[in-house]
């Protein structure tokens, strides 16, 4: 048996099938896996994702920390309650992790890092934390529910008092702030607008029944990751590992190269990939005929060579497949994937699928 | 509680087999599979003609989680693969049992009888081992 989070009675009481995550036991699906991707696009979808760790980083130098851990550059984060998308990476320029951090105040930075990746990254982060002087502090005590869909922040301020209510309303995106015994943050894994609330543990089953009795859905891993996937959203283990650098990953964006001066973890590393030209490349692909991509498929790309497929699926909102691949720079537009010997037809597109309950491909 | 039809012949793999009055025998997979696998999404039946030993993949039906194989019951040569599939994958899923079959297959001489397959109640004691 697993971990289990402060949900797991109400996860087995709501009848969830539930399987193994990352060392935890986790709901997949409650009854329709389609159903709650759906419910999360058009109206509102409540998902557990107290497995994930909540890091408080706490300390006089803790930005200083912060700007030598990550690939992104901290200094970004100028505003109290904004948070920043991060990869960590090692001397290699691999990925440890990806992770968010939110700039509290100058010596309180909160990061959330992934289940699976939990106790390597506690110890990465502790290891250079010590010279920094920086407190390292893991909060098992605080669930975690992601509240996601067009209607998701209405129906979770909800549960605020009514002071509380309207500055969670308030916050911007990618904005989170402590309201009461909450931190509720304007983030999320699913291409919608939503809340996701760190609160005591002891919080999270009635506010969980609470949200249930105004209509919004309990959803599991299941949705999630359909979800993530047509967002164009990566999930470490799959998309990137320690293995790949976040160049081929489609991760560019999050590594801050300027100033030249800043000293990260993997940047020496990253500059010589970089000073080699261009190298692998993940793509999103849309399948032209039927079935289904799924991770580690070969895809051919005739005249240049071959990639795989790091996270394929079923798309509920596109009704038809969609993957990231990770192929050759020169792939053109159309390629073929081999499923179980035979080679079907994908077009390459430009993640995201799906943003705000609307196709973005045609 | 999954549905388990008194009147099929079942496999551990999950499988459902009635002879029909031509001495063929339609395939498809059980309540309790459908149930386990979710919302189907796509279903691939093999190709008429085709010759099948006993317990080979011959079919795949893919839910949005993951692909899983279904192995031919018996031995014998494909008759026929239900084309309605292809468009509405998640018939398996709402009848099982009817709209929702896989493939006919013309039995070998020789191959073991659809009479010889589990029975109802040998298969309910199958799901319940699974904690089904």
């Amino acid at each position: 048996m697993g971990r289990k989070t402060p949900l797991f009675a109400l996860h087995q009481e709501l009848g969830a099938r539930i399987v193994d995550f990352g060392g935890w036991d986790m709901p997949v699906q409650y009854s329709s896996q389609i159903g709650e991707h759906h419910a999360v696009r058009r109206s509102a979808g409540v998902f557990d994702v107290s497995h994930m760790c909540v890091v408080d980083l706490k300390g006089p130098r803790v930005r200083a920390l912060l700007a030598q851990l990550l690939a992104n550059d901290i200094a970004k984060l100028k505003t109290a309650g904004k948070a920043l998308y991060s990869c960590m990476l090692n001397e290699r320029g691999g990925v440890i992790d990806d992770l968010i951090v939110y700039f509290l105040t100058e010596s309180w930075f909160r990061a959330v890092v992934n289940a699976g990746t939990r106790d390597k990254d506690l110890a990465w982060i502790r290891r250079h934390a010590a010279a920094f002087g920086v407190e390292v502090i893991e909060r098992t005590d605080l669930a975690m529910l992601a509240i996601q869909g067009p209607e998701g922040r209405a129906k979770a301020a909800e549960l605020l008092a009514p002071a509380e209510r309207e500055a969670a309303l308030a916050l911007g995106v990618f904005v989170g702030r402590e309201l009461g015994r909450w931190f509720v943050a304007r983030t999320g894994y699913t291409g919608e607008d939503g809340f996701e609330i760190m609160m005591p543990g002891a919080d999270a089953a009635p506010a969980w029944r609470r949200l249930n009795s105004l209509g919004v859905a309990s959803c599991g891993l299941g949705a999630r990751d359909t979800l993530r996937l047509e967002a164009g959203m990566n999930l470490y283990g799959n998309d990137m590992d320690e293995s790949t650098d976040p160049f081929e990953s489609g991760l560019a964006w999050t590594v801050a190269l300027e100033p030249q001066g800043r000293a990260f973890v993997g940047r020496e590393a990253l500059e010589a990939i970089r000073a080699r030209g261009p190298g692998p490349k993940l793509v999103g692909l849309l399948l032209e005929d039927r079935g289904v991509l799924r991770s580690h498929q070969k895809v051919l790309v005739p005249g240049v060579g071959e990639g795989e497929i790091t996270s394929g699926t079923f798309s509920p909102t596109l009704e038809r497949s969609i993957a990231f691949a990770r192929v050759p720079a020169a792939t053109p537009a159309r390629v073929q994937v081999d499923i179980r010997g035979k080679l079907l037809n994908a077009r390459v597109v430009k993640p995201p699928f799906v943003r705000f309950g609307k196709s973005l491909v045609t | 509680m999954s549905n388990v039809p008194a009147d099929l012949k079942y496999t551990k793999s999950h499988e459902w087999v009635r002879t029909l009055a031509d001495g063929t025998v339609e395939i498809g997979i059980t309540d309790h599979a459908q149930h386990a696998l979710g919302d189907l999404v796509f279903v691939e039946v093999p190709e008429p003609g085709r010759s099948v030993k006993q317990d080979e993949p011959c079919a795949v039906v893919e839910s949005v989680k993951a692909a899983s194989d279904v192995y031919a019951p018996l031995a014998g040569e494909i008759a026929a693969g239900n084309p309605a599939l292809a468009d509405a994958p998640e018939t398996v899923n709402s009848d099982p049992y009817g709209a929702g079959w896989l493939m006919r297959v013309r039995p070998a001489a020789g191959a073991v009888a659809a009479a010889e397959l589990l029975s109802a109640a040998d298969y309910q004691k199958v799901v319940a081992a699974e904690g089904g």
